[in-house]
């Protein structure tokens, strides 16, 4: 449907994914997930002082559904989980999901009954951030390797050839509790 | 209990503790049964409440004291705990819903909001192993008072406050939600802050922390409660 089923091939295509990847990078349209504490670190990025309008990022979408990029920031209960992921659900194509915190990556300090270690439980998240909270600075930077790879993101057949490989190379992986050794 | 004698002040043996309602009995943390790491394992601590139990508790207390127990004649036999400033009455579960009203619209108690509703698990006093506690606030004298009810587990049922202090309302289903007390005539008691479909109550003692161990390449970090042993 629409622009996928017209897609050229070869260096065409490699232009095309150019120009699209730039579009997406240069104007992301943030849905609001601001959970816990670094909610208030992901409104002080919009602030004037650190300002993410610099990027096109200011305007966050209260609606899912015309948004592109959620930034899930503080702790997720238990309660919360089903939640967030039916937001994510809502969210049309291309979709990234940026992982603001420690206890959204991870859970946190909060390692108990009602926190879920980690939205990547129920997300697939594209971009972590460590901190409790992140300084707007450390957000920054998030939002420039996440637009890199916003970037370098295929489409069309490379896609779904990207999609493959990546498959791929998880099963092939060792598993990282097996990684012994690097803890130096 | 009143009056500080230098024989009132040594550390208490095992009948006075015994006397003074010990409610939890601790035999220290990090070594299993011993919180000594010399090796010298005879630590064990006596919990009971502190404060005064007996009148007079100094002013405004006594007056609510006095009034309390003038409106309620029942209210003598109630234990009531004075301790840094604050007066605790323990009032008997079918006897919440007369105090409640009686403080609320008498003209000299007037508590007017009950600014909470908490609620405590003390697993060693079988019998009244829950608590709730509700604090209340007097706009009118600007003092506070503590009402604490107990029951026992097998049997969690305490009267709601919900139609006497509305404001209690959402803290009567925390309470609920985190102990397993039951309010009897809630308007809707149901969970609050766990998913609806939670099973268990996290806050009593007896619930786990329910920590997941932390896996690092090649390295596992185990969940909070798990962590330390002098083994």
């Amino acid at each position: 449907m629409g622009i996928e089923d017209k897609l050229p091939s070869g260096i065409l295509l490699t232009t095309l994914e150019g120009v699209f990847g730039w579009l997406r990078q240069a104007s992301f349209w943030p849905a609001t997930m601001g959970l816990a504490c670094c909610a208030i670190e992901m409104m002080a990025f919009g602030t004037p002082r650190y300002d993410s309008g610099r990027w096109g990022q200011e305007v966050f979408r209260a609606s899912p559904r015309q948004a592109d990029l959620m930034i899930v920031s503080g702790r997720v209960s238990q309660k919360m989980a089903p939640v967030i992921r039916q937001v994510y659900d809502q969210m049309p194509n291309p979709k990234w999901v940026l992982s603001m915190g420690a206890c959204a990556s991870s859970g946190g300090m909060f390692n108990n009954y009602a926190i879920v270690q980690g939205c990547d439980h129920f997300l697939p998240v594209d971009m972590y951030v460590p901190g409790c909270p992140p300084r707007p600075d450390m957000l920054i930077e998030a939002m420039f390797k996440l637009r890199k790879m916003v970037q370098n993101r295929p489409i069309g057949p490379n896609e779904a050839a990207a999609i493959e490989e990546a498959e791929q190379a998880a099963l092939a992986a060792p598993a990282k509790i097996e990684m012994k050794g690097l803890m130096r | 209990m009143s009056e500080q004698t230098p024989e009132q002040n040594l550390p208490a043996t095992g009948d006075e503790a015994v006397s003074r309602s010990v409610f939890e009995t601790r035999k220290g943390m990090w070594t299993a049964g011993s919180s000594d790491t010399s090796g010298y394992n005879g630590l064990v601590r006596h919990l009971s409440m502190p404060g005064q139990t007996e009148p007079p508790f100094g002013q405004p207390f006594d007056a609510i004291h006095s009034r309390a127990i003038e409106l309620i004649p029942s209210l003598a036999d109630a234990r009531f705990l004075f301790d840094r400033g604050e007066l605790t009455i323990y009032v008997p579960r079918d006897q919440l819903l007369e105090v409640a009203k009686v403080f609320r619209d008498d003209a000299h108690l007037r508590f007017e909001v009950c600014v909470s509703v908490n609620g405590v698990h003390y697993p060693e006093e079988s019998g009244s192993e829950l608590h709730s506690v509700a604090h209340l606030l007097s706009y009118t004298h600007n003092r506070r008072v503590r009402l604490e009810v107990t029951c026992p587990e097998d049997d969690p049922h305490i009267p709601s406050l919900a139609a006497i202090y509305p404001m209690v309302d959402w803290h009567e289903r925390e309470t609920w939600d985190m102990f397993g007390i039951v309010f009897d005539g809630h308007p809707s008691l149901t969970r609050i802050l766990m998913p609806d479909d939670w099973q268990g109550h996290p806050q009593r003692k007896d619930y786990p922390l329910g920590g997941v161990d932390v896996e690092y390449k090649g390295a596992k970090v185990p969940a909070p409660d798990n962590r330390r042993s002098y083994f």
